[in-house]
């Protein structure tokens, strides 16, 4: 039984890696491909509001600047795509005969596979130390991001010169290793790249919220004073978490804007960032498990009602927020890794009933009746 | 100069619109601790209000249709109101001590409010008050029967879900009959008309035209801050919000109705952000979107103004809406044409609305280096260090 719950992660990854693309359509699985790069995200989260308590409204900032950094990388590199003087087509519509300075080092491939996740890692180190170092948390923490996130886009969006502006940048018919990125044999290969850059965020995260610097980490979650009056400044270990979360936010955006084929402002939109706090919510928060289901499940319910009731999407959307907040604030992993589940069938008189002591009545006759497991230090 | 006059002016304007909104979601903050992120709802609710006074009055014509406007004000400060109330007592009470929670609850109230204005037709509002009424009365007649079983909870949550399909199959059996199913306004901006007597001048100081419209904003933002703060400094109520800001538990001892004044407080935020939705629909068209472009720009004036601090948020809002609007219209260079280039060419970098925010926030981030709490912090041992 421990052996099989033990196995269960790596059953699924194999799953995922090798079983789903033999039955999903090329269009499913690249769905699929978003949702567990947005998975990522999801983890990312987690690590500052599950952990930490730092409810971030601004992580599409990070997500959307992995995404523009493939994207330019990928735009400066296709030849199909280079203008009359060897510079983006896109700078012609504009009149820009030169490439902006900061567009250059993106002809490299090295320096674009570490700038994708550096680049957004220095920009939340330094917003999230200019925010901690004042002890600005709680809402006004979340308030500030959510401005930060406007101002990003609002940059993006108005720079036509620099970025193209609100057209953002096109990936999908660009060229990487000779291959056309928005082609179903690269989806696939990109598809599978997701899928095992999952169980390394997954481990990143846990080698993170575990051992003293996870201690500490939920300690200034339950109460960041006392933390403080323990001797302990807790701006260093805010900075850390909120700087490798954005690290993982911008490679979940470059994972996501190759597979669905553009990268705008629209990554920077209030609306999406929040979004992707509702996926944790469900999942449930302050594990590692829950964010992954949560997003892919909740993303998975966004397609399914928008091809069907496009304009009733949001309606079950916001009725998520509410129902989650309000009757399930654990998110689905929660509730059930805390007996959610046995709680609901002893409501209608079929479970067991609850041991007042499980280690006497271990020995009794209820050998066979596995006691609730203990938390499950993965989670 | 003139020109930049009459972009002070305009800031003016925006800012107390800002204003207005602003206070309202900083009372409840400093109140309650909460923010109200379907607050730029209130707004929006606030502006469609108008515009179904305007439709009301307008068959009427003539001198009955000029006065639609004070009517509006009046009807969208207490329909909101009612809403903020509603609000309050069906889910942010629950929430109670929890603001990040509340915070993405409200976001959800937000989402759902914006597709009910752009979906919202008679055959909606009938299946909604099916689902309504059959959860409703469903739930009591479960709770007589059966409330003390602990199955109760999970068959009354089947209950109310079975209450929406009902409703969504009602709504569903209305779409063949357009006169029910079209919807009232649909995801398209809306104009209001503002009446005569606030188009044109109101007259000239020093060689510059007053704009009625702006004026008007300005003035009524004014009388009600004042009214605001005769409400909480002079009123009984007004008293007992500010101990319940001060010191809830405290309070709550000495026998002031804690939930009453939460209710309250709520109620008259959200009713000046109807009004200050109200006052919008003079500016321009309005859509479904309107919140989400005003409430991050409120959000900046809490956090420049301080938390619960009328002074600040008056102050904060003022600064913002006329940096806005003097920086992002670059009536700058026309104002100062003899600058020197560089500092021109930074001026003309931030001459878009959208730089102008970005120029704001940085303004906003270095300002909190120097003062974290807000330009009025709150004082005393009971305020969380």
């Amino acid at each position: 039984m421990k052996l099989l719950k033990r196995l269960i992660p790596w059953i699924l990854l194999a799953f995922a890696l090798f079983i789903l693309p033999t039955f999903l359509s090329d269009f499913r699985i690249n769905l699929f491909g978003r949702y567990f790069s947005l998975a990522i995200t999801a983890l990312a989260i987690d690590l500052i509001w599950g952990y930490t308590g730092l409810l971030s409204l601004g992580q599409g900032i990070f997500f959307a600047l992995g995404g523009y950094g493939v994207a330019m990388y990928l735009t400066l590199n296709t030849p199909s795509e280079a203008g009359g003087n060897g510079i983006p087509k896109f700078f012609e519509n504009y009149g820009v005969a030169q490439l902006p300075f900061f567009w250059q080092p993106f002809w490299s491939p090295a320096f674009t596979l570490i700038a994708i996740w550096v680049l957004p890692a220095i920009v939340a180190g330094l917003v999230g130390y200019l925010i901690f170092r004042n002890r600005i948390k709680g809402v006004y923490f979340s308030i500030i991001t959510q401005a930060a996130l406007m101002v990003f886009f609002h940059f993006f969006n108005g720079q036509q010169k620099l970025i193209n502006g609100t057209n953002g940048l096109k990936t999908s018919t660009t060229e990487l290793f000779g291959l056309q990125v928005g082609s179903s044999d690269m989806q696939i290969w990109l598809y599978r790249l997701t899928v095992i850059l999952i169980p390394v965020a997954f481990l990143i995260c846990r080698y993170f919220t575990s051992g003293r610097f996870g201690d500490a980490l939920i300690a200034i979650r339950d109460d960041e004073q006392r933390f403080r009056f323990a001797g302990f400044n807790p701006v260093p270990f805010k900075t850390i978490v909120f700087l490798v979360a954005g690290a993982l936010c911008g490679i979940s955006g470059a994972l996501y804007t190759v597979q669905s084929g553009i990268v705008s402002p629209q990554f920077m939109s209030i609306s999406f960032s929040i979004e992707m706090v509702i996926w944790v919510a469900v999942g449930g928060r302050g594990t590692l498990v829950g964010p992954i289901i949560g997003a892919v499940l909740v993303n998975y319910l966004r397609s399914l009602v928008s091809e069907a009731l496009p304009e009733f999407w949001l309606f079950v959307q916001g009725a998520l927020f509410v129902f989650v907040v309000v009757l399930m604030p654990d998110g689905i992993y929660g509730w059930v890794s805390k007996g959610g589940l046995r709680t609901l069938l002893a409501a209608f008189g079929i479970a067991p009933k609850a041991r007042t002591y499980p280690q006497i009545d271990q020995e009794g006759p209820g050998m066979e009746m596995k006691s609730p497991a203990p938390n499950d230090s993965s989670a | 100069m003139e020109l930049f006059f009459s972009q002070i002016l305009d800031g003016l304007s925006i800012g107390s619109v800002l204003l207005l909104t602003a206070t309202g979601l900083a009372i409840v903050f400093g109140l309650m601790g909460v923010i109200n992120l379907a607050h730029g709802e209130f707004m929006m609710l606030g502006a469609y209000i108008t515009f179904v006074v305007q439709n009301l009055f307008r068959p009427m014509g003539g001198l009955v249709f000029e006065l639609y406007f004070p009517v509006a004000l009046v009807a969208a400060f207490f329909v909101t109101a009612i809403f903020g109330v509603v609000l309050e007592r069906t889910l942010i009470r629950k929430l109670y001590g929890r603001p990040l929670e509340t915070l993405l609850a409200t976001w959800g109230v937000s989402l759902i409010l914006i597709q009910l204005i752009r979906s919202i037709s008679t055959s909606m509002v009938i299946g909604i008050a099916a689902a309504v009424a059959i959860g409703f009365f469903g739930g009591q007649f479960l709770s007589k029967k059966i409330g003390d079983r602990p199955a109760f909870p999970y068959l009354n949550g089947v209950m109310w879900a079975a209450a929406v399909g009902i409703g969504l199959a009602v709504v569903n059996s209305f779409s063949s009959m357009r006169a029910l199913a079209s919807p009232w306004f649909g995801p398209r901006n809306i104009d209001v008309t503002a009446p005569k007597w606030l188009q044109g001048s109101w007259g000239v100081i020093g060689g510059i035209q007053l704009p009625g419209l702006r004026i008007f904003i300005i003035l009524l933002s004014a009388v009600l801050l004042l009214f605001v703060m005769w409400f909480l400094t002079k009123s009984v109520w007004g008293l007992r919000i500010r101990a319940v800001t001060q010191n809830r538990q405290m309070s709550n001892c000495l026998g002031i109705p804690t939930d009453s004044v939460d209710s309250i407080t709520f109620g008259l935020g959200s009713g000046l952000a109807g009004v200050a939705g109200c006052a919008i629909t003079l500016l321009g068209s309005v859509g479904p979107n309107l919140g989400a472009a005003y409430i991050v720009s409120c959000f900046m004036v809490i956090v420049l103004g301080g938390v619960g601090n009328l002074l600040g948020t008056v102050f904060a809002s003022l600064i913002l809406g006329i940096i806005q609007s003097v920086v992002g219209s670059g009536s700058l260079l026309t104002a100062f044409p003899g600058m020197p280039p560089a500092a021109k060419s930074v001026v003309e970098f931030f001459a878009t609305t959208s730089m102008s925010l970005v120029l704001v926030f940085i303004f906003i981030i270095a300002f909190l280096q120097f003062r974290p709490n807000g330009m009025f912090p709150q004082k005393g041992r009971s305020v969380d260090a």
